[in-house]
């Protein structure tokens, strides 16, 4: 897709490589404010890669990343405002639910009783009330996922990217978590951009689907 | 998390030899030589003991020695964690060889980095910095020879931590340094306490530096329990500063295990990831490459200066330093590579001994939770924290009846070396062996593999780079000839540091010329060990 | 019936007599000679022993002169190296009874009555000490046996002195002199050989009596900018101007240190860098003695002969860096020409250093250091 919205997100060319290793080369990609795009296509075609270029923990050699308008290639990811949710979610060990949740909360500054409150709204809206004072280790996988997703969305950012999210469930816990996603994006109206190998979750998830070859 | 492993209730027979053999090489010495200081006679004098212990100026040597050691410490781990910063972050020409260098500075006797820090430090400084007698030259010092046992440890377990903590850190707002702070740092502490512990008990206990570096009026435990020994043969008091001491260490081994539990995050540590990036461009780029210069500038002016001499002689640029290390005809004589072969073999004895003791202390510490592992490990910490004549002499007085008539045997070397070369083996292995995630070993013992074939085939592989990183260390520890060594009576096999000491206790131009060209080969030695000690890590590498 | 009187027949007098002196010989040869060497034969090439020599480590002894030893007696010598000699005779003092080796060499005579003290040495008059001269046999139980002499005195950089025009000392009393302000550099006593040395050569110099004590000396010094190094080492190759390009022309050092500048220099030098301040020397010896317990005395005492021998001696200079004693022994020619021993060096008789040496090392921290 070659055409350039003034809002959103646009890729225009976008190359990664890793040393000599060309993960990524040629990549255009556009999303709309508000759409859910599923980015689909096997294992090692680059997927990931594409997002760390997004969100700006790895630098593309080659292309540029527009969001709302900004050029944001070379923003340091903090002040990007691009939210990630990660495959295997990486939680802070260290923190407990509460203490993982509100991270982003405090980057913005949040005062301490606003903070409380939007940790117990991201639980509610993720089914996992009370969770707060939880250590991250006793937490089941999918509990663990859904903590990453309240982390993820506690800090409403524009633009929300998620890596594999529903990789290490199981396939119930799958469906149903994927079809709370989908009411958690459309809710919410985040501009979402996820990625997956599973043909399945794409349709449920997204209003649209992108397929990835191997790069060339 | 599982406390046993795969030994089961057998576990504690794992810390059987351990703690015979400190037992045995320690213990018993210690107490042997402290009994012998406080019954002379055969009965204790408890009224000149008193008399003793109440002597202000011991104590004024105990807080001298406790503070420098914990502002040693305390900059020597700012130091080293910048430096492992730069070695976990970023790739660039040399990575492996600057690392390995930071070992060498660990391993050279005192006395020869001595003459080139006063030479540096000193009245006829290039610099123009007359540090001489001084505590921050003292401290200075600690950290140059001490700096690579925080770089090598915290930057493994820096390059072993999930990256992608610190990714979600900046996804959601934080800048570098507020990741730093929050999300890195906290689940470092384990390794930077580990470190510093170590650390600590090597500036607690450092002899040389002090009395090269800090002047007469200096003086620490060390120093002190040396002139009471082997210059008065005061027992007595020795026997009061040695208790002094070990009091000092187990507090502070006390206290530093109670902030592991309380920070110990359970987080699994993975393999090591390529994580590292070119140096940037642009000005983020300059400041990691000047922080590179001002690290190289530190770590070798030193040891420049050394290499420079040993090629100076008669006023000119020549190899005959190094011609005539191969000329002697003295009994006491030895060739360069005689003293390699002899450092190597007690190297690879002491790094045997301190890895298999070392190892099965540290699987019977990891394994078990309870009361008789947490003795274990911190007695094992104590000859780090013991002075080298209590121990060298208590060694005497006791080994020398058969079966154990050690007293001349040339088994003391390596035995020495390995009491200060296990901790760092437990310190390296046990939060490794914790972090081993037990499903996998559920996993294989649902396949059918029996507790045995288990460790085998999951924990051993899994440690092995750990074990690795700590045969360094070891063998660094055996190279530099720490440890009660040179209070032991040795047979004729002279090691590198041996023949340097020797050159440098005669006067003569060839002499001093010589003694540093041997510092030269020693320096090499070391890099070249670690270097081949990390070529088996490299090729550990693959997928998991 | 009278008692017989069994001593009375001038026979049996003497018959007793006779058996009273072997008796008596017995006891006495049994101090000079211990152990069982009366019905064991000697070493040779034939019936080879082996020996351990207890030292420190500066000792050294060429190779061949120790092989020859070898071939001709059949006695091969392990050498057990600790530290210095304070090290090593705190060891065989330790291991009494039960030593660590069969001779131990390098206790010198500020350690000698220590030594003789703990009763660790088996006395041995070794025939060789006919040739050694009286000065030098300070222990008359001739249980310690000298060995080398090497007096422990001032260095001074020459070439430092002429460029700059300044007088070098002459004396100790020198060393006060403002014109020398901040150019010495001494070692500690309490843990340097030479360093305690030269403490004992002032206390012999200025004594304990009258106006002008060791004591007063060394307050003056510490006023006169001296510098204390913890050893020998690092003060002449740290401190010393001509050796360890430091910025202290006056070091103290030993009287052998010239003769290795000459002739350790490439290329050799007409004249020494350095210079020996003869009124300053320390007389300070060298011995050897055989370890009690030992079960090679025979062997031992075969060595002590061959390091008071002329061959021995001989090589002493060069790997020792000190004086052989045996009168017959010739010094290097550069020995003789760059360095001296002094005819009237200071000393302090060893009994009164072991009984007072950590009083005055004690006194000593106080004025310099504290």
């Amino acid at each position: 897709m070659t055409s350039e919205p003034t809002s959103g997100l646009s890729l225009v060319d976008i190359a990664v490589q890793y040393g000599d290793v060309v993960a990524v080369s040629g990549f255009d990609l556009s999303v709309s404010l508000g759409e859910v795009v599923a980015l689909l296509g096997p294992s090692g075609c680059g997927k990931s890669s594409v997002l760390s270029a997004i969100t700006g923990i790895v630098t593309p050699s080659a292309g540029t990343v527009v969001w709302n308008g900004i050029d944001v290639t070379n923003v340091a990811t903090h002040l990007r405002g691009i939210g990630m949710m990660f495959q295997d979610n990486a939680l802070f060990p260290h923190k407990n639910v509460a203490g993982n949740i509100e991270f982003g909360l405090r980057m913005q500054k949040m005062a301490p009783e606003a903070r409380s409150s939007r940790i117990g709204e991201m639980l509610e809206l993720v089914g996992l009330p009370g969770y707060g004072e939880r250590g991250v280790d006793e937490l089941s996988g999918g509990q663990q996922q859904r903590v990453a997703l309240a982390r993820a969305l506690a800090p409403e950012p524009g633009l929300l990217l998620l890596d594999e999210p529903l990789g290490s469930l199981d396939r119930d816990l799958r469906d149903r978590l994927a079809d709370d996603l989908r009411t958690i994006f459309t809710s919410t109206g985040t501009t979402v951009l996820f990625v997956t190998h599973d043909r399945d979750e794409a349709g449920r998830v997204a209003d649209r689907t992108v397929v990835m070859a191997a790069p060339s | 998390m599982t406390a046993r492993g795969p030994f089961g209730r057998s576990v504690g027979l794992l810390a059987v030899i351990p703690a015979v053999f400190l037992a045995v090489f320690f213990l018993w010495p210690v107490a042997a030589i402290v009994w012998r200081g406080l019954a002379p006679e055969g009965s204790l004098d408890l009224a000149a003991t008193f008399d003793i212990a109440t002597t202000g100026r011991w104590w004024k040597v105990a807080w001298f020695t406790t503070w420098q050691a914990l502002v040693s410490t305390a900059v020597t781990l700012i130091v080293g964690i910048a430096i492992a910063r730069i070695f976990a972050k970023y790739e660039f020409v040399g990575r492996r060889w600057l690392r390995a260098g930071f070992t060498v500075p660990f391993v050279l006797p005192t006395v020869v980095v001595g003459t080139a820090f006063i030479a540096l430090l000193g009245s006829n400084s290039p610099i123009g910095l007359d540090l001489r007698d001084t505590v921050v030259a003292v401290i200075v010092a600690h950290v140059f020879f001490n700096v690579a046992i925080v770089v090598r440890t915290v930057g493994d377990s820096w390059a072993r931590l999930d990256p992608r903590a610190e990714h979600a850190s900046r996804t959601l707002g934080a800048g570098p340094w507020t990741t730093w702070r929050e999300i890195t740092l906290p689940r470092l502490l384990p390794s930077i306490l580990a470190a510093g512990s170590i650390v600590f008990l090597f500036s607690f206990t450092s002899f040389g530096v002090v009395l090269l570096l800090g002047g007469p009026a200096r003086t620490t435990l060390e120093v002190e329990t040396y002139i009471q020994t082997t210059a008065f043969l005061r027992l007595d008091v020795a026997a009061v500063l040695a208790m002094i001491q070990m009091t000092i260490v187990v507090l502070t081994l006390v206290f530093q295990r109670r902030m592991r539990s309380r920070l110990e995050t359970g987080e699994q540590l993975r393999r090591e990831q390529s994580i590292r990036r070119p140096i940037p461009q642009g000005t983020a780029g300059v400041g990691v490459v000047f922080s590179v210069a001002v690290t190289l500038a530190f770590m070798l002016a030193p040891l420049l200066m050394l290499v420079h001499e040993s090629l100076r002689s008669g006023g000119r640029y020549t190899l005959a330093n190094y011609r005539g290390l191969n000329d002697g005809t003295s009994v006491m004589f030895v060739t360069p590579l005689e003293a390699i072969w002899n450092s190597v073999r007690f190297g690879v004895a002491a790094t045997a001994l301190a890895v298999v003791v070392g190892g099965l202390a540290a699987a019977a510490i990891a394994y078990t939770s309870g009361r008789a592992g947490r003795a274990l490990d911190l007695t094992l910490m104590l000859p780090l924290g013991t002075s080298a004549a209590t121990l060298g002499f208590g060694i005497l007085i006791t080994l020398d009846e058969p079966p154990l008539d050690l007293r001349t045997s040339v088994w003391l070397v390596p035995i020495a070396h390995a009491l200060v070369g296990i901790p760092f083996v437990i310190r390296l292995l046990v939060p490794s062996i914790r972090a081993v995630d037990d499903r996998l070993r559920t996993a294989a013992r649902v396949l059918g593999a029996s507790p045995w074939k288990t460790w085998l085939s999951v924990d051993v592989p899994l440690v092995a780079k750990a074990v690795l990183a700590a045969a360094g260390f070891a063998f660094a520890v055996s190279l530099g000839e720490f440890g009660a060594t040179a209070f032991i009576a040795r047979p004729e096999h002279p090691t590198l540091p041996t023949a340097i000491v020797r050159y440098l206790s005669r006067p003569g131009a060839a002499n001093f010329g010589q003694a540093m060209a041997m510092s030269t080969i020693l320096m090499g030695v070391t890099v070249c060990a670690v270097l081949v000690i990390e070529r088996f890590r490299i090729g550990d590498t693959g997928d998991f | 019936m009278p008692p017989t009187k069994i001593f009375t027949s001038t026979k049996t007098r003497f018959m007793a007599l006779i058996a009273c002196v072997a008796i008596v010989a017995a006891a006495c040869g049994s101090d000079v000679n211990t152990s069982s060497t009366a019905t064991e034969p000697p070493p040779s090439p034939s019936n080879p022993k082996t020996i351990t020599l207890v030292t420190h480590e500066s000792f050294a002894l060429s190779e061949d002169v120790l092989a020859a030893f070898t071939a001709e007696t059949g006695i091969t010598v392990e050498l057990l190296t600790s530290g210095d000699a304070g090290t090593a005779l705190n060891q065989s003092i330790l291991s009494a009874g039960n030593p660590l080796g069969d001779v131990i060499f390098g206790i010198d005579n500020t350690l000698m009555s220590r030594a003789l003290e703990a009763n660790i040495l088996d006395a041995y008059e070794s025939p060789l000490l006919a040739e050694i001269p009286d000065e030098f046999k300070l222990d008359d139980t001739h249980r310690l046996l000298p060995v080398s002499v090497g007096d422990v005195c001032l260095n001074y950089d020459v070439g430092y002195f002429t460029d700059n025009g300044i007088a070098p000392p002459q004396s100790l009393g020198d060393l006060t002199d403002p014109a020398l302000k901040g150019l010495l550099v001494v070692q500690n006593p309490a843990t340097s050989s030479p360093g305690l040395a030269f403490l004992l050569a002032s206390i012999a110099e200025f004594g304990f009596d009258g106006d002008y004590t060791w004591k007063s000396f060394w307050a003056d010094l510490r006023a006169n900018g001296v510098r204390v190094s913890p050893g020998w080492t690092e003060a002449y190759y740290g401190d010393f101007t001509w050796a360890g390009g430091g910025d202290r022309p006056i070091v103290v050092s030993y009287a052998s240190s010239p003769p290795a500048e000459v002739f350790f220099a490439e290329p050799r030098p007409a004249a020494a860098p350095t210079a020996v301040v003869e009124a300053s020397c320390f007389r300070q010896q060298e011995f050897v003695g055989i370890l009690s317990g030992t079960n090679e005395t025979a062997a031992a005492q075969m060595f002590v002969d061959f390091l008071l021998g002329v061959d021995a001696q001989n090589d002493i200079p060069w790997n020792m860096f000190v004086f052989p004693v045996n009168s017959l022994a010739t010094p290097p020619p550069e020995f003789v020409e760059f360095s001296l021993i002094p005819d009237n060096p200071l000393s302090v008789p060893s009994v009164a250093i072991e009984a007072s040496r950590e009083g005055w090392i004690e006194d000593w921290t106080d004025i310099v250091v504290r």
